[in-house]
Protein backbone atom coordinates (compact mmCIF):
# COMPACT_ATOMS: atom_id res chain seq x y z
CA UNK A 1 0.00 0.00 0.00
CA UNK A 2 2.70 2.46 0.94
CA UNK A 3 6.36 2.11 -0.67
CA UNK A 4 8.75 4.53 0.33
CA UNK A 5 12.35 4.48 -1.63
CA UNK A 6 15.25 6.09 -0.28
CA UNK A 7 13.81 8.92 0.82
CA UNK A 8 15.89 11.36 2.62
CA UNK A 9 15.18 14.90 4.19
CA UNK A 10 17.77 17.39 5.34
CA UNK A 11 16.54 20.54 7.21
CA UNK A 12 18.88 23.42 7.17
CA UNK A 13 20.97 22.39 4.34
CA UNK A 14 24.17 24.00 3.94
CA UNK A 15 24.07 26.35 7.44
CA UNK A 16 25.08 25.69 10.85
CA UNK A 17 21.80 24.30 11.89
CA UNK A 18 22.27 21.17 8.92
CA UNK A 19 20.26 18.54 10.44
CA UNK A 20 19.60 15.76 8.29
CA UNK A 21 16.24 14.02 9.63
CA UNK A 22 15.96 10.71 7.36
CA UNK A 23 18.50 8.95 5.58
CA UNK A 24 17.91 6.56 3.07
CA UNK A 25 14.54 4.65 4.06
CA UNK A 26 13.46 2.43 2.40
CA UNK A 27 10.16 0.91 3.47
CA UNK A 28 6.65 -1.13 2.15
CA UNK A 29 4.21 -1.43 4.01
CA UNK A 30 1.21 -4.09 2.94
CA UNK A 31 -2.65 -3.77 2.62
CA UNK A 32 -4.47 -3.57 5.90
CA UNK A 33 -1.41 -3.34 7.80
CA UNK A 34 -0.53 -1.45 11.33
CA UNK A 35 2.54 -0.51 11.75
CA UNK A 36 3.85 1.37 15.07
CA UNK A 37 6.88 3.59 14.43
CA UNK A 38 9.25 4.48 18.20
CA UNK A 39 11.97 6.38 18.49
CA UNK A 40 13.73 8.94 20.36
CA UNK A 41 13.11 12.68 19.80
CA UNK A 42 14.55 13.71 16.76
CA UNK A 43 14.94 10.41 15.22
CA UNK A 44 12.30 10.97 12.51
CA UNK A 45 9.29 10.06 12.88
CA UNK A 46 7.16 12.93 12.67
CA UNK A 47 9.21 13.73 9.62
CA UNK A 48 8.27 10.69 8.31
CA UNK A 49 4.74 10.98 8.99
CA UNK A 50 4.53 14.66 7.22
CA UNK A 51 6.42 13.05 4.55
CA UNK A 52 3.66 10.49 3.46
CA UNK A 53 0.95 13.33 4.36
CA UNK A 54 2.76 15.59 2.06
CA UNK A 55 3.35 18.52 4.61
CA UNK A 56 7.14 18.05 3.66
CA UNK A 57 8.84 17.31 0.68
CA UNK A 58 11.59 14.95 0.31
CA UNK A 59 15.24 16.47 -0.76
CA UNK A 60 15.62 12.54 -2.34
CA UNK A 61 13.98 9.25 -2.78
CA UNK A 62 10.08 8.38 -3.77
CA UNK A 63 7.04 7.74 -2.29
CA UNK A 64 3.83 5.56 -3.71
CA UNK A 65 1.01 5.02 -2.22
CA UNK A 66 -1.54 2.34 -3.82
CA UNK A 67 1.04 2.07 -6.27
CA UNK A 68 1.16 5.45 -7.18
CA UNK A 69 4.14 7.68 -7.13
CA UNK A 70 2.91 10.72 -4.87
CA UNK A 71 5.67 12.62 -4.18
CA UNK A 72 4.81 15.09 -6.00
CA UNK A 73 1.39 15.45 -4.59
CA UNK A 74 0.14 18.26 -2.21
CA UNK A 75 -0.98 17.63 1.04
CA UNK A 76 -5.03 18.22 -0.41
CA UNK A 77 -4.37 16.17 -3.10
CA UNK A 78 -3.10 13.13 -0.75
CA UNK A 79 -6.30 13.54 1.04
CA UNK A 80 -8.09 11.83 -1.46
CA UNK A 81 -6.88 8.01 -0.11
CA UNK A 82 -4.87 9.03 2.70
CA UNK A 83 -6.53 10.66 6.46
CA UNK A 84 -4.62 11.79 9.59
CA UNK A 85 -4.98 12.40 12.89
CA UNK A 86 -2.86 15.05 15.17
CA UNK A 87 -2.01 14.89 18.69
CA UNK A 88 -3.47 18.13 19.46
CA UNK A 89 -7.35 17.18 19.95
CA UNK A 90 -8.10 20.70 18.49
CA UNK A 91 -6.13 20.27 15.12
CA UNK A 92 -8.38 17.69 13.40
CA UNK A 93 -11.75 18.99 13.80
CA UNK A 94 -13.11 23.22 13.89
CA UNK A 95 -14.08 23.74 17.25
CA UNK A 96 -16.63 26.23 16.07
CA UNK A 97 -18.59 24.47 13.69
CA UNK A 98 -21.12 21.11 14.74
CA UNK A 99 -20.39 17.71 14.80
CA UNK A 100 -22.43 16.84 11.49
CA UNK A 101 -20.81 19.56 9.95
CA UNK A 102 -17.33 18.25 10.73
CA UNK A 103 -17.87 15.09 9.46
CA UNK A 104 -19.41 16.47 6.33
CA UNK A 105 -16.31 18.16 5.85
CA UNK A 106 -14.11 15.30 5.97
CA UNK A 107 -17.26 12.82 4.08
CA UNK A 108 -15.90 15.66 1.28
CA UNK A 109 -12.48 14.43 1.43
CA UNK A 110 -12.57 11.54 -1.27
CA UNK A 111 -15.69 12.61 -2.48
CA UNK A 112 -16.22 15.63 -5.10
CA UNK A 113 -17.55 19.00 -3.09
CA UNK A 114 -20.12 20.88 -4.43
CA UNK A 115 -22.57 23.87 -4.34
CA UNK A 116 -25.30 21.34 -2.74
CA UNK A 117 -26.02 21.40 0.53
CA UNK A 118 -23.35 19.71 2.51
CA UNK A 119 -25.86 18.12 5.63
CA UNK A 120 -28.33 15.78 3.57
CA UNK A 121 -30.07 12.91 4.97
CA UNK A 122 -27.64 10.48 3.26
CA UNK A 123 -25.06 12.46 5.27
CA UNK A 124 -27.10 12.25 8.78
CA UNK A 125 -27.52 8.22 8.45
CA UNK A 126 -23.77 7.62 7.63
CA UNK A 127 -23.25 9.97 10.42
CA UNK A 128 -25.25 8.23 13.00
CA UNK A 129 -24.32 4.96 11.67
CA UNK A 130 -20.47 5.44 12.04
CA UNK A 131 -20.40 7.63 15.99
CA UNK A 132 -22.47 4.76 17.06
CA UNK A 133 -19.61 2.77 16.85
CA UNK A 134 -17.64 5.05 19.53
CA UNK A 135 -20.66 4.09 22.35
CA UNK A 136 -20.00 7.83 23.36
CA UNK A 137 -23.69 9.01 22.34
CA UNK A 138 -22.24 11.60 19.94
CA UNK A 139 -24.87 10.24 17.60
CA UNK A 140 -26.82 12.30 19.65
CA UNK A 141 -25.53 15.31 19.27
CA UNK A 142 -25.25 15.62 15.83
CA UNK A 143 -25.94 19.74 16.15
CA UNK A 144 -23.83 20.39 19.28
CA UNK A 145 -20.54 22.40 18.71
CA UNK A 146 -17.45 20.31 18.96
CA UNK A 147 -16.23 23.32 21.35
CA UNK A 148 -18.46 21.68 23.59
CA UNK A 149 -16.79 17.73 23.29
CA UNK A 150 -14.03 16.76 25.90
CA UNK A 151 -10.55 16.08 24.26
CA UNK A 152 -11.14 12.50 23.96
CA UNK A 153 -14.38 12.54 22.42
CA UNK A 154 -12.71 15.16 19.69
CA UNK A 155 -10.31 12.24 19.11
CA UNK A 156 -13.16 9.83 18.72
CA UNK A 157 -14.67 12.19 16.39
CA UNK A 158 -11.77 12.88 14.53
CA UNK A 159 -11.09 9.42 13.92
CA UNK A 160 -14.36 8.88 12.39
CA UNK A 161 -13.70 11.79 10.78
CA UNK A 162 -10.73 10.24 9.65
CA UNK A 163 -12.22 6.82 8.35
CA UNK A 164 -14.83 8.11 6.33
CA UNK A 165 -15.63 7.43 2.41
CA UNK A 166 -12.35 5.54 0.60
CA UNK A 167 -9.82 6.56 3.11
CA UNK A 168 -6.71 3.77 2.11
CA UNK A 169 -4.27 4.93 4.44
CA UNK A 170 -4.24 6.25 8.21
CA UNK A 171 -1.39 8.36 9.72
CA UNK A 172 -1.57 9.27 13.73
CA UNK A 173 0.69 11.18 15.43
CA UNK A 174 0.57 10.47 18.90
CA UNK A 175 -3.37 10.85 18.34
CA UNK A 176 -3.32 9.76 22.23
CA UNK A 177 -0.70 11.56 23.95
CA UNK A 178 -2.57 15.07 24.53
CA UNK A 179 -5.62 12.69 26.48
CA UNK A 180 -5.31 11.39 30.20
CA UNK A 181 -4.99 7.51 30.58
CA UNK A 182 -8.49 6.51 30.62
CA UNK A 183 -9.20 8.89 27.33
CA UNK A 184 -6.34 7.45 25.53
CA UNK A 185 -7.08 4.01 25.68
CA UNK A 186 -10.51 4.19 24.94
CA UNK A 187 -9.55 5.92 21.93
CA UNK A 188 -6.59 3.48 21.34
CA UNK A 189 -8.86 0.54 21.06
CA UNK A 190 -11.42 2.20 18.91
CA UNK A 191 -9.11 3.38 16.53
CA UNK A 192 -7.47 -0.79 16.72
CA UNK A 193 -10.96 -1.80 16.37
CA UNK A 194 -12.34 0.57 13.24
CA UNK A 195 -9.24 0.08 11.43
CA UNK A 196 -9.55 -3.31 12.06
CA UNK A 197 -13.28 -3.20 10.65
CA UNK A 198 -12.80 -1.16 7.26
CA UNK A 199 -8.93 -2.29 6.50
CA UNK A 200 -7.49 0.61 6.19
CA UNK A 201 -3.60 0.59 6.05
CA UNK A 202 -2.81 2.46 9.32
CA UNK A 203 1.12 4.15 10.40
CA UNK A 204 1.13 5.57 13.76
CA UNK A 205 3.90 7.36 15.60
CA UNK A 206 3.89 6.87 19.21
CA UNK A 207 5.99 7.61 22.34
CA UNK A 208 5.04 4.72 24.28
CA UNK A 209 6.94 1.52 23.92
CA UNK A 210 3.80 -0.34 25.25
CA UNK A 211 1.48 1.01 23.04
CA UNK A 212 4.04 -0.03 19.75
CA UNK A 213 3.58 -3.08 21.33
CA UNK A 214 0.59 -4.11 22.15
CA UNK A 215 -1.42 -2.63 19.07
CA UNK A 216 -0.51 -3.20 15.11
CA UNK A 217 0.51 -6.12 13.26
CA UNK A 218 4.44 -4.96 13.40
CA UNK A 219 6.89 -2.15 14.74
CA UNK A 220 9.95 -0.49 13.22
CA UNK A 221 12.14 2.19 15.40
CA UNK A 222 13.82 5.17 14.13
CA UNK A 223 16.92 6.53 15.51
CA UNK A 224 18.86 9.25 13.86
CA UNK A 225 16.97 8.91 10.82
CA UNK A 226 17.47 5.65 10.11
CA UNK A 227 14.99 2.41 11.03
CA UNK A 228 17.28 0.67 13.00
CA UNK A 229 14.62 -1.66 14.12
CA UNK A 230 11.29 -3.55 11.78
CA UNK A 231 9.60 -6.42 13.89
CA UNK A 232 6.97 -8.44 12.82
CA UNK A 233 5.01 -11.64 13.77
CA UNK A 234 6.40 -14.13 16.15
CA UNK A 235 9.38 -11.77 16.74
CA UNK A 236 7.54 -8.95 17.95
CA UNK A 237 4.59 -11.33 19.63
CA UNK A 238 7.78 -12.49 21.85
CA UNK A 239 9.02 -9.60 22.50
CA UNK A 240 8.41 -7.56 25.89
CA UNK A 241 9.05 -3.56 26.39
CA UNK A 242 12.34 -4.57 28.29
CA UNK A 243 13.94 -6.21 25.52
CA UNK A 244 12.41 -4.05 23.41
CA UNK A 245 14.21 -0.84 25.13
CA UNK A 246 17.34 -3.44 25.42
CA UNK A 247 17.51 -4.40 21.95
CA UNK A 248 17.55 -0.36 21.28
CA UNK A 249 20.25 0.04 23.26
CA UNK A 250 22.22 -2.81 21.88
CA UNK A 251 21.43 -1.61 18.33
CA UNK A 252 22.06 1.37 19.03
CA UNK A 253 25.13 1.04 21.55
CA UNK A 254 23.81 4.47 23.11
CA UNK A 255 22.36 5.22 26.37
CA UNK A 256 18.65 6.32 26.39
CA UNK A 257 18.32 9.66 27.64
CA UNK A 258 14.65 10.01 27.05
CA UNK A 259 12.77 9.05 30.11
CA UNK A 260 9.31 8.68 28.63
CA UNK A 261 10.92 6.39 26.30
CA UNK A 262 11.63 3.96 29.44
CA UNK A 263 8.95 4.48 31.50
CA UNK A 264 6.03 4.41 29.60
CA UNK B 1 -33.53 63.25 15.21
CA UNK B 2 -35.74 63.89 12.36
CA UNK B 3 -37.27 61.71 10.05
CA UNK B 4 -35.23 63.03 7.05
CA UNK B 5 -31.86 61.90 9.39
CA UNK B 6 -33.62 58.54 10.50
CA UNK B 7 -34.51 57.38 6.94
CA UNK B 8 -31.05 58.61 6.10
CA UNK B 9 -29.31 56.82 8.94
CA UNK B 10 -31.79 53.45 7.96
CA UNK B 11 -30.72 53.72 4.18
CA UNK B 12 -26.67 54.65 4.56
CA UNK B 13 -26.84 51.43 7.06
CA UNK B 14 -28.87 49.13 4.16
CA UNK B 15 -25.94 50.12 1.57
CA UNK B 16 -23.44 49.57 4.06
CA UNK B 17 -24.60 46.09 5.18
CA UNK B 18 -23.55 44.79 2.01
CA UNK B 19 -19.78 45.82 3.21
CA UNK B 20 -20.38 44.05 6.78
CA UNK B 21 -21.71 40.85 5.04
CA UNK B 22 -18.74 41.00 3.03
CA UNK B 23 -16.30 41.32 6.00
CA UNK B 24 -18.21 38.72 7.60
CA UNK B 25 -16.97 36.66 4.75
CA UNK B 26 -13.52 37.40 5.50
CA UNK B 27 -12.88 38.64 9.23
CA UNK B 28 -14.94 36.06 10.47
CA UNK B 29 -15.30 32.98 8.25
CA UNK B 30 -12.27 32.89 6.53
CA UNK B 31 -9.81 34.82 9.32
CA UNK B 32 -8.55 37.19 7.03
CA UNK B 33 -8.57 40.72 7.92
CA UNK B 34 -9.08 42.49 4.69
CA UNK B 35 -8.50 46.32 4.05
CA UNK B 36 -9.28 45.92 0.10
CA UNK B 37 -12.41 47.14 0.49
CA UNK B 38 -11.21 50.90 1.06
CA UNK B 39 -10.24 50.40 -2.44
CA UNK B 40 -13.51 48.33 -3.70
CA UNK B 41 -15.92 50.43 -2.25
CA UNK B 42 -14.96 53.82 -4.12
CA UNK B 43 -14.68 51.53 -7.12
CA UNK B 44 -17.37 50.22 -7.49
CA UNK B 45 -18.74 53.69 -7.51
CA UNK B 46 -16.63 55.00 -9.68
CA UNK B 47 -17.07 52.15 -12.82
CA UNK B 48 -20.84 52.55 -12.14
CA UNK B 49 -20.81 56.88 -12.51
CA UNK B 50 -18.40 56.12 -15.17
CA UNK B 51 -20.65 53.53 -16.99
CA UNK B 52 -23.93 55.37 -16.05
CA UNK B 53 -22.80 59.32 -17.65
CA UNK B 54 -21.40 56.98 -20.65
CA UNK B 55 -24.62 56.22 -21.32
CA UNK B 56 -24.86 52.70 -20.03
CA UNK B 57 -28.46 51.99 -17.99
CA UNK B 58 -27.71 52.19 -14.42
CA UNK B 59 -28.26 47.84 -13.51
CA UNK B 60 -26.02 47.01 -16.12
CA UNK B 61 -23.37 49.57 -14.62
CA UNK B 62 -24.29 48.51 -11.34
CA UNK B 63 -23.91 44.72 -12.28
CA UNK B 64 -20.24 45.67 -13.83
CA UNK B 65 -19.11 47.60 -11.36
CA UNK B 66 -19.68 44.54 -8.62
CA UNK B 67 -17.80 42.30 -11.23
CA UNK B 68 -14.52 44.69 -11.08
CA UNK B 69 -14.75 44.58 -7.02
CA UNK B 70 -14.65 40.61 -7.46
CA UNK B 71 -11.20 41.34 -9.25
CA UNK B 72 -9.98 44.00 -6.79
CA UNK B 73 -10.61 40.94 -4.20
CA UNK B 74 -8.30 38.82 -6.76
CA UNK B 75 -5.12 40.93 -6.63
CA UNK B 76 -5.25 41.15 -3.03
CA UNK B 77 -5.88 37.06 -3.28
CA UNK B 78 -3.10 37.10 -5.24
CA UNK B 79 -0.38 39.34 -3.47
CA UNK B 80 -1.32 37.03 -0.20
CA UNK B 81 -0.90 33.96 -1.63
CA UNK B 82 1.21 33.22 -4.42
CA UNK B 83 3.47 36.70 -3.48
CA UNK B 84 3.35 35.31 0.54
CA UNK B 85 2.39 39.07 1.34
CA UNK B 86 1.06 39.44 4.58
CA UNK B 87 -3.04 39.87 4.16
CA UNK B 88 -3.55 43.23 5.95
CA UNK B 89 -0.77 44.54 3.80
CA UNK B 90 -2.11 42.81 1.07
CA UNK B 91 -4.95 44.89 1.54
CA UNK B 92 -3.62 48.09 1.43
CA UNK B 93 -1.68 48.01 -1.46
CA UNK B 94 -4.67 46.60 -3.51
CA UNK B 95 -6.68 49.59 -2.02
CA UNK B 96 -3.69 51.89 -2.46
CA UNK B 97 -3.35 51.16 -6.20
CA UNK B 98 -7.60 51.18 -6.57
CA UNK B 99 -7.04 55.09 -5.49
CA UNK B 100 -4.98 55.56 -8.74
CA UNK B 101 -7.63 53.64 -10.88
CA UNK B 102 -10.62 55.06 -9.54
CA UNK B 103 -9.18 58.74 -10.84
CA UNK B 104 -8.02 56.88 -14.05
CA UNK B 105 -12.05 55.14 -14.13
CA UNK B 106 -13.50 58.76 -13.42
CA UNK B 107 -10.70 61.29 -15.52
CA UNK B 108 -11.44 63.30 -12.47
CA UNK B 109 -12.20 63.05 -8.56
CA UNK B 110 -15.83 62.80 -8.76
CA UNK B 111 -18.81 62.65 -11.06
CA UNK B 112 -22.57 63.84 -10.47
CA UNK B 113 -25.21 61.83 -10.94
CA UNK B 114 -28.27 63.98 -9.98
CA UNK B 115 -30.94 63.90 -12.25
CA UNK B 116 -29.71 60.39 -13.58
CA UNK B 117 -31.82 57.66 -13.83
CA UNK B 118 -30.61 55.30 -11.09
CA UNK B 119 -31.49 51.49 -9.87
CA UNK B 120 -33.91 54.00 -7.79
CA UNK B 121 -35.68 55.73 -10.48
CA UNK B 122 -38.24 52.64 -11.35
CA UNK B 123 -39.20 52.55 -7.59
CA UNK B 124 -40.00 56.70 -7.50
CA UNK B 125 -42.40 55.59 -10.98
CA UNK B 126 -44.06 52.69 -8.70
CA UNK B 127 -45.06 55.89 -6.60
CA UNK B 128 -42.78 55.25 -3.92
CA UNK B 129 -42.00 58.77 -1.98
CA UNK B 130 -38.61 59.08 -3.57
CA UNK B 131 -37.75 59.88 0.02
CA UNK B 132 -38.60 55.79 0.77
CA UNK B 133 -37.38 54.72 -3.31
CA UNK B 134 -33.68 53.82 -2.18
CA UNK B 135 -34.65 52.00 1.23
CA UNK B 136 -37.13 49.64 -0.50
CA UNK B 137 -34.44 48.69 -3.10
CA UNK B 138 -31.33 48.31 -0.67
CA UNK B 139 -33.76 46.35 1.66
CA UNK B 140 -34.53 44.09 -0.70
CA UNK B 141 -31.09 43.50 -2.45
CA UNK B 142 -29.27 43.04 1.31
CA UNK B 143 -32.03 40.64 2.16
CA UNK B 144 -31.55 38.59 -0.64
CA UNK B 145 -27.05 38.81 -0.11
CA UNK B 146 -27.73 37.74 3.16
CA UNK B 147 -29.93 34.76 2.62
CA UNK B 148 -27.60 34.01 -0.63
CA UNK B 149 -24.70 33.82 2.02
CA UNK B 150 -26.45 31.92 4.30
CA UNK B 151 -27.57 29.39 1.92
CA UNK B 152 -23.75 29.10 0.66
CA UNK B 153 -22.30 28.99 3.52
CA UNK B 154 -24.22 25.72 4.30
CA UNK B 155 -23.25 23.89 0.94
CA UNK B 156 -19.92 22.16 0.52
CA UNK B 157 -17.99 24.56 -0.43
CA UNK B 158 -19.23 27.11 2.02
CA UNK B 159 -18.17 24.23 4.37
CA UNK B 160 -15.14 24.24 3.22
CA UNK B 161 -14.62 27.70 2.84
CA UNK B 162 -15.53 27.73 6.72
CA UNK B 163 -13.19 25.19 7.67
CA UNK B 164 -10.15 26.74 5.64
CA UNK B 165 -10.60 30.04 8.01
CA UNK B 166 -11.09 28.14 10.82
CA UNK B 167 -8.18 25.51 10.88
CA UNK B 168 -6.57 25.63 7.77
CA UNK B 169 -4.01 22.70 8.50
CA UNK B 170 -6.81 20.54 9.14
CA UNK B 171 -8.69 21.90 5.82
CA UNK B 172 -5.56 21.09 3.90
CA UNK B 173 -5.73 17.59 5.35
CA UNK B 174 -9.17 17.03 3.95
CA UNK B 175 -8.54 17.67 0.52
CA UNK B 176 -9.49 21.58 0.68
CA UNK B 177 -7.65 24.08 -0.79
CA UNK B 178 -7.32 26.86 1.45
CA UNK B 179 -5.74 29.22 -1.46
CA UNK B 180 -8.52 28.63 -3.50
CA UNK B 181 -11.08 29.71 -0.57
CA UNK B 182 -9.20 32.87 0.03
CA UNK B 183 -9.43 34.14 -3.94
CA UNK B 184 -13.40 32.99 -3.79
CA UNK B 185 -13.95 34.45 -0.83
CA UNK B 186 -11.78 37.50 -1.40
CA UNK B 187 -13.61 38.20 -4.51
CA UNK B 188 -16.97 37.87 -2.91
CA UNK B 189 -16.43 40.00 -0.01
CA UNK B 190 -15.35 43.13 -2.65
CA UNK B 191 -17.81 41.98 -5.37
CA UNK B 192 -20.19 42.98 -2.27
CA UNK B 193 -18.45 45.98 -1.11
CA UNK B 194 -17.90 47.31 -4.83
CA UNK B 195 -21.80 46.73 -5.12
CA UNK B 196 -22.39 48.50 -2.26
CA UNK B 197 -20.06 50.96 -3.39
CA UNK B 198 -22.18 51.80 -6.77
CA UNK B 199 -25.22 51.59 -4.83
CA UNK B 200 -24.30 54.30 -1.98
CA UNK B 201 -23.25 56.37 -5.05
CA UNK B 202 -26.76 56.24 -6.58
CA UNK B 203 -28.14 57.55 -3.29
CA UNK B 204 -25.62 60.19 -2.53
CA UNK B 205 -25.95 61.36 -6.39
CA UNK B 206 -22.38 61.60 -7.20
CA UNK B 207 -19.25 59.28 -6.56
CA UNK B 208 -15.92 60.58 -5.38
CA UNK B 209 -12.77 59.21 -5.22
CA UNK B 210 -12.75 59.68 -1.39
CA UNK B 211 -15.72 58.10 -0.07
CA UNK B 212 -13.76 54.74 0.68
CA UNK B 213 -11.91 56.24 3.61
CA UNK B 214 -13.09 54.45 6.90
CA UNK B 215 -15.03 52.03 5.16
CA UNK B 216 -13.10 49.06 6.60
CA UNK B 217 -14.06 50.67 10.12
CA UNK B 218 -17.43 51.34 9.58
CA UNK B 219 -17.94 47.35 8.29
CA UNK B 220 -15.99 46.18 11.31
CA UNK B 221 -18.66 47.85 13.80
CA UNK B 222 -21.43 46.65 11.88
CA UNK B 223 -19.30 43.24 12.16
CA UNK B 224 -18.45 43.32 15.50
CA UNK B 225 -20.81 45.30 17.53
CA UNK B 226 -23.28 43.07 15.65
CA UNK B 227 -22.89 39.94 16.34
CA UNK B 228 -21.33 40.95 19.91
CA UNK B 229 -25.32 41.75 21.21
CA UNK B 230 -25.91 38.42 18.84
CA UNK B 231 -26.48 35.88 21.25
CA UNK B 232 -26.46 33.03 18.50
CA UNK B 233 -23.83 31.37 17.04
CA UNK B 234 -25.76 30.07 13.84
CA UNK B 235 -24.62 31.66 10.66
CA UNK B 236 -28.11 33.00 9.42
CA UNK B 237 -28.19 34.65 12.94
CA UNK B 238 -24.50 36.12 12.41
CA UNK B 239 -25.41 37.64 9.36
CA UNK B 240 -28.49 38.87 10.73
CA UNK B 241 -26.12 40.44 13.34
CA UNK B 242 -23.66 42.19 10.61
CA UNK B 243 -27.11 43.37 8.80
CA UNK B 244 -28.11 45.24 11.95
CA UNK B 245 -25.19 45.78 13.43
CA UNK B 246 -24.78 48.42 10.27
CA UNK B 247 -28.55 50.01 10.78
CA UNK B 248 -27.59 50.66 14.42
CA UNK B 249 -24.35 51.83 13.79
CA UNK B 250 -25.86 54.21 11.49
CA UNK B 251 -28.38 54.99 13.57
CA UNK B 252 -26.11 55.79 16.81
CA UNK B 253 -23.82 57.92 14.67
CA UNK B 254 -26.98 59.92 13.54
CA UNK B 255 -28.44 60.50 16.95
CA UNK B 256 -24.72 61.34 18.35
CA UNK B 257 -24.07 63.72 15.57
CA UNK B 258 -28.03 65.33 15.94
CA UNK B 259 -27.84 65.88 19.41
CA UNK B 260 -27.67 69.75 20.22
CA UNK B 261 -26.40 69.03 23.62
CA UNK B 262 -23.37 67.78 22.51
CA UNK B 263 -22.13 70.07 20.43
CA UNK B 264 -20.89 67.40 17.32
CA UNK B 265 -20.98 68.76 14.05
CA UNK B 266 -20.59 66.19 10.88
CA UNK B 267 -16.66 67.06 10.81
CA UNK B 268 -16.50 65.08 14.03
CA UNK B 269 -17.69 62.14 12.01
CA UNK B 270 -14.64 60.13 12.27
CA UNK B 271 -13.66 60.46 16.15
CA UNK B 272 -17.66 59.31 16.88
CA UNK B 273 -16.85 56.63 14.75
CA UNK B 274 -13.47 55.41 16.50
CA UNK B 275 -15.23 55.52 20.03
CA UNK B 276 -18.27 53.76 18.78
CA UNK B 277 -16.31 50.61 16.99
CA UNK B 278 -14.13 51.55 20.08
CA UNK B 279 -16.94 50.52 22.36
CA UNK B 280 -17.88 47.61 20.23
CA UNK B 281 -14.90 46.06 20.33
CA UNK B 282 -14.58 46.70 24.28
CA UNK B 283 -17.96 45.30 25.00
CA UNK B 284 -17.76 42.22 23.86
CA UNK B 285 -14.42 41.25 26.73
CA UNK B 286 -16.38 42.87 29.27
CA UNK B 287 -19.12 40.66 28.89
CA UNK B 288 -17.80 37.46 28.51
CA UNK B 289 -14.40 36.14 26.92
CA UNK B 290 -16.33 33.72 25.17
CA UNK B 291 -17.58 35.62 22.94
CA UNK B 292 -14.00 36.43 21.82
CA UNK B 293 -12.27 34.34 20.61
CA UNK B 294 -8.73 33.93 21.81
CA UNK B 295 -6.21 34.44 19.15
CA UNK B 296 -7.59 36.45 16.99
CA UNK B 297 -7.35 39.84 15.28
CA UNK B 298 -10.78 41.11 16.25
Amino acid sequence: MIRVENLGVTFNRGTALENRALRDINLSIGKGDFVTVIGSNGAGKSTLLNLLAGEISPGSGRIFIGGVDVTSWPVHRRSAVLARMFQDPRAGICEDMSIIENVAIAAARTAPRGFRFAITNDLRQIAVERLSMLGLGLEKRLHDRVALLSGGQRQALALIMATLGTTQVLLLDEHTAALDPAAAELVMNLTREIVQKFGITTVMVTHSMRQALEFGTRTIMLHQGQIILDITGAERASMTVEQLVRMFRRKEGAEISDDQLLLT
Amino acid sequence: MSLYAFTGALETGLAFALVALGAYLTFRVLDFPDLTVEGSFPLGAAVAAKLMVSGVDAWTATFVAGLTGCLAGFATAFLNRKLRILHILAGILTAIALYSVNLRVMDRPNIGLINMTTVYTPFEQLGVPSLYAPMVLLAIVVVVAKIAIDLFLGTGFGLAMRAAGANPRMAEANGIQVGRMIVVGLAIANGLTALSGALFAQMLGAADVSMGIGVIVVALAAVIGGTALMPSRAISMLTLACVLGSILYRIALALALSSNAIGLTASDVNVVTAVLVAVALWTPVRKSSLLRRPGRFK
